[in-house]
């Protein structure tokens, strides 16, 4: 699968309170948390959003609660795909397990700037910075979760899975 | 080889392995299956999308309203009626009723549901809380819970340890949150990204169990996994009193492999401030600039316990002062439980004459929810565990993390204070 969009880079340690504000989560609809996705660190990003683009952040990215609200604004917003050095643990299997695709690379993060246009080719795990032309490979993922992502995500997986026990 | 806790405590819940090492992918089995108002509702959706129609052990599956307990408006009484009528469909044994539960992690532990040796995983992430009872305990996303609920199983990568070894005596007013606010302040919001971090050495035996649950709480701050803190008498003698079920506890062998071992020597440190945005900006408290607050929140699953509100009580009977009329001091006790014990205690009437607003329990402003939004610009001093933008209110409002000696001082004195200057 490819993707292809253009760049919003953020820093070190962007939190999910930062990505979606508690005040927001008395909802769990995808649309109205994407109107306020980031709207703690970046006020204009929900607004000008484009279906395609991509988020780029540095390291631990998504840390703090483990709100699934946060990966569900920014797949809410239309962005195809985040791009981090680092992801916090609980973010990580959080956009795994509904279908957000993410890499993590810390070339790819660091050389990106805002405004940039990604190609990434999530079967084979590459980034080209097409400003640059600089293709980077991100970090594998473990065969389990390639089975997750394999599915589109952890809900059609478990189906599977427990499909096969009920018929097996 | 020897084994770290985690490795121990996830090798006994393994399905097909009986023996694991740090980085080894393993499916296991959950003991407790927990999740709040805010998580629940979509792990419910990812349930009911599976295709499942029952948990897999309605006497293991928690479902804990808490965050915006009472419900605040329309929408979050919605989502609490998601659990409501959930639990009741599938018979959970369990209910926790605004009026006799409070936040999840001060619940589960005081009543026995959380134990030594189990494996939990909770639709939160504090949920590494349960670590100060030796329990392998970790947050995870609603979509994991929900899988969890059906299953009774999730799958995990086998952390890595970080050990922390504390010595020396502590001085006056220094407790368990001081001590893993230092820490954070050393290794950073990522220093044990997904690692389980391990806290032993003569000064962590002489905490009480408060203060271990404090510790095991801020776990995730320094983006940990999982912590631990050893089990003891003082660990025993809590869990004896509670424990719904039998249990097994768990020794970290003393040949087993930690990535890193961080000494920490406490006879020197004074009490610590995470100051803005972050909770590994800590500073020791002469270090930081006594500016004047607009409100003080003591309370969340950090510091919510009787033995936390008791160390305010004590500090206004000792000094028979009250709280600055120019701040808002909001006390709220983590369960009704901690509730009834201090209005036993007379401390209800204590707070109340002093000038506080003494609650039902909720997660409340901790997390920005109600019962004391901060504005812009404002200032708080509060007794959680983050105080990230925006956390507790608007994106430009400022709070400092600290113990609840130093937040019932501040509050005495109107801006950040040491317990010693009153
Ligand atoms: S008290 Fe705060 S940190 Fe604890 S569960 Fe509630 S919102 Fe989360």
């Amino acid at each position: 699968m490819k993707l292809e969009g253009k760049v919003w880079k953020y820093g070190d340690n962007i939190d999910t309170d930062v990505i979606i504000p508690a005040r927001y989560l008395v909802t769990t609809d995808p649309k109205t948390l994407a109107q306020h996705c980031m709207e703690d660190i970046d006020q204009g990003f929900a607004q000008s959003v484009q279906p395609g683009d991509i988020i780029v952040g540095g390291s631990n990215f998504g840390c703090g609660s483990s709100r699934e609200h946060a990966p569900i604004s920014i797949k809410g917003a239309g962005v195809s795909c985040i791009v981090a050095e680092s992801f916090a643990r609980i973010f990580f299997r959080n956009a795994i397990n509904i279908g957000l695709p993410i890499l993590e690379s810390v070339e790819a993060a660091r050389a990106a700037q805002k405004g940039d246009t990604l190609s990434i080719d999530l079967v084979a795990g590459t980034i080209t910075n097409q400003r640059t032309g600089q293709t980077y490979q991100a970090n594998p993922y473990p065969p389990f979760v390639l089975a997750i992502i394999n599915a589109g995500g952890l809900v059609p997986y478990t189906r599977n899975v427990l499909g096969i026990k009920i018929t097996g | 080889m020897g084994k770290t806790l985690a490795e121990k405590i996830i090798a006994a819940h393994a399905e097909d392995v009986t023996e694991v090492s740090a980085g080894d992918l393993v499916t296991v089995r959950t003991d407790v299956v927990m999740a709040n108002d805010v998580t629940a509702p979509i792990a419910i959706q990812s349930f009911q999308a599976m295709g499942v129609e029952e948990v897999y052990d309605p006497n293991r599956v928690m479902l804990v309203p808490s965050h915006f307990a009472p419900n605040k408006d329309i929408k979050s009484a919605e989502q609490t009626r998601t659990l409501t009528l959930f639990a009741e469909e599938q018979a959970l044994d369990h209910r926790f009723q605004v009026g006799r539960a409070g936040i999840e992690h001060v619940v589960l532990p005081e009543r026995g549901l959380v134990l030594p040796g189990d494996l939990i995983v909770g639709g939160d992430s504090h949920t590494c809380t349960y670590g100060a009872v030796g329990a392998f305990a970790t947050g995870m996303g609603s979509t994991d819970i929900g899988f969890a609920m059906a299953t009774g199983k999730t799958w995990l990568k086998v952390p890595e340890t970080m050990k922390f070894v504390y010595h020396g005596e502590r001085r006056p007013y220094v407790y368990g949150k001081d001590m893993i606010l230092r820490t954070i302040g050393e290794i950073g919001v990522d220093g044990a990204l997904y690692r389980s971090m391990e806290f032993t050495g003569p000064a962590i035996s002489a905490l009480s169990m408060s203060e271990r649950f404090t510790m095991a709480n801020m776990v995730i701050e320094a983006g940990g996994k999982c912590g631990f803190l050893p089990f003891d008498d003082t660990t025993q003698a809590y869990v004896e009193a509670r424990a719904t079920r039998p249990y097994t506890p768990f020794y970290a062998d003393d040949d087993a492999t930690y990535i890193s071992i961080h000494e920490f020597d406490l006879s020197e440190m004074e009490p610590q401030i995470a100051c803005p945005y972050s909770p590994d900006n800590v500073h020791p408290i002469s270090q930081v600039k006594p500016e004047k607050i607009d409100q003080v929140f003591i309370g969340s699953c950090t510091n919510g316990r009787f033995e936390d509100l008791a160390i305010v009580a004590d500090i206004l009977q000792r000094t028979g002062r009250e709280f600055s009329p120019d701040v808002r001091v909001m006390i709220i006790p983590g369960s009704q439980a901690v509730y009834l014990d201090v209005l036993r205690q007379g401390w209800i009437e204590l707070f109340t004459m002093a000038g506080g607003a003494v609650s039902v329990s909720t997660c409340g402003p901790c997390l920005g929810g109600h019962m004391g939004v901060l504005a812009a610009d404002e200032v708080c001093v509060s007794t959680s565990n983050r105080n990230f933008r925006g956390r507790m209110g608007h994106r430009d409002a400022r709070v400092f993390l600290a113990n609840p000696a130093v937040a019932a001082a501040s509050a005495i004195m109107g801006r950040l204070a040491h317990p010693d200057e009153l």
